[in-house]
């Protein structure tokens, strides 16, 4: 066990607790996705109370996938999914002592964020373009919600992320150990964000 | 750090095909989500098909990527209680309107 001075500013960094098993920070981003979840869930919960009692969904007729572009969303779902295992593997590159894979990886993991930010921009300025905005009725109301609330995840995502890619990578001269669990703690994060998506595009766009 | 399961870099390296074999499944459930949805199916069965496919979707995720499947009692603790308050929270409102459903 190193001792420098962070250590006895904020234990358990590397160190898993003695009662919960694990270090710290993992407890804590833990605990944080569990009050995204219900934060995510709330939302969701009233795009079903909303969806169950409309006469018709959407409510100008049609379906889903005729009124959202189902091809955009399918390749971001595919570049989401891309993020996730490139985040992976940044992560075991940590583990293997690699940090220029590391580099390499944590840059495509951001590289792929922007990218399904900017499909992302697209879909919504077509839709301006078409007069839809969520003002528009309860439809497009829970699109942009949903969709708004998860996009500025992915903004979360990439200031974390290009943190540890930049200035954040300092820390691996110091410890390695304590850098590897951070990247994984952003991980955990990103993957979270993928996961809610996951559900995000098959119920707002194809069902 | 002596008592955690710490792999050698060549028995780590083993462990990332199961990565790669999530990934393509992930796609793979994407494109079959996708195809199903253009066969027009019933609406209760196109929700149950969906739902289920997200469903395993979520479960390789966070089963793998983040290693859900071999973690602390702590963190089980914390998602069976987060799981029970979601389902509350996405059936309370809906039973709220019960009646009026019926009617």
């Amino acid at each position: 066990m190193s001792a420098h001075p962070a250590d006895a500013l904020i234990p358990h960094t590397v160190e898993p607790h003695e009662v919960t098993g694990i270090p710290n920070p993992k407890f804590g981003i833990w605990l944080f996705l569990a009050s995204e979840v219900m934060l995510f869930g709330a939302l969701f919960s009233s795009y079903v109370l909303i969806r169950t009692q409309a006469p018709h969904w959407p409510p100008e007729g049609g379906l889903s996938s005729e009124i959202l572009n189902v091809p955009l969303a399918t390749v971001n779902t595919a570049v989401l999914i891309t993020s996730s295992i490139t985040m992976v593997l940044a992560w075991a590159s940590c583990k293997l002592g690699r940090i220029d894979r590391f580099r390499l990886w944590m840059g495509a993991t951001v590289a792929l964020a922007f990218v399904f930010l900017i499909i992302k921009y697209f879909e919504y300025t077509h839709k301006f373009h078409d007069g839809h905005f969520p003002a528009t009725n309860n439809f497009y109301a829970v699109y942009f919600t949903l969709t708004g609330l998860h996009g500025l995840h992915v903004i979360g995502g990439i200031i974390v992320n290009t943190f540890l890619l930049t200035v954040g990578t300092r820390l691996w001269k110091v410890d390695r150990d304590q850098f590897t669990n951070r990247v994984e703690n952003a991980g955990l994060y990103w993957h979270f964000v993928d996961l809610v998506w996951i559900f995000l595009f098959p119920s707002l766009y194809l069902l | 750090m002596a008592e955690t399961a710490e792999h050698s870099p060549e028995e780590f390296k083993k462990h990332l095909g199961k990565y790669y074999v999530v990934f393509v499944a992930l796609l793979c459930l994407t494109a079959i989500t996708v195809g199903v949805s253009y066969l027009h199916l019933n609406r209760p069965l196109a929700i149950t098909v969906a739902l289920i496919i997200a469903t395993v979707k979520a479960g390789m995720v966070a089963g793998v990527f983040m290693h859900l499947i071999s973690e602390k009692k702590v963190i089980y603790a914390v998602l069976i209680l987060t799981a029970a308050f979601f389902l509350l929270v996405l059936l309370l409102p809906s039973l709220t309107t019960f009646e009026s459903m019926a009617t």
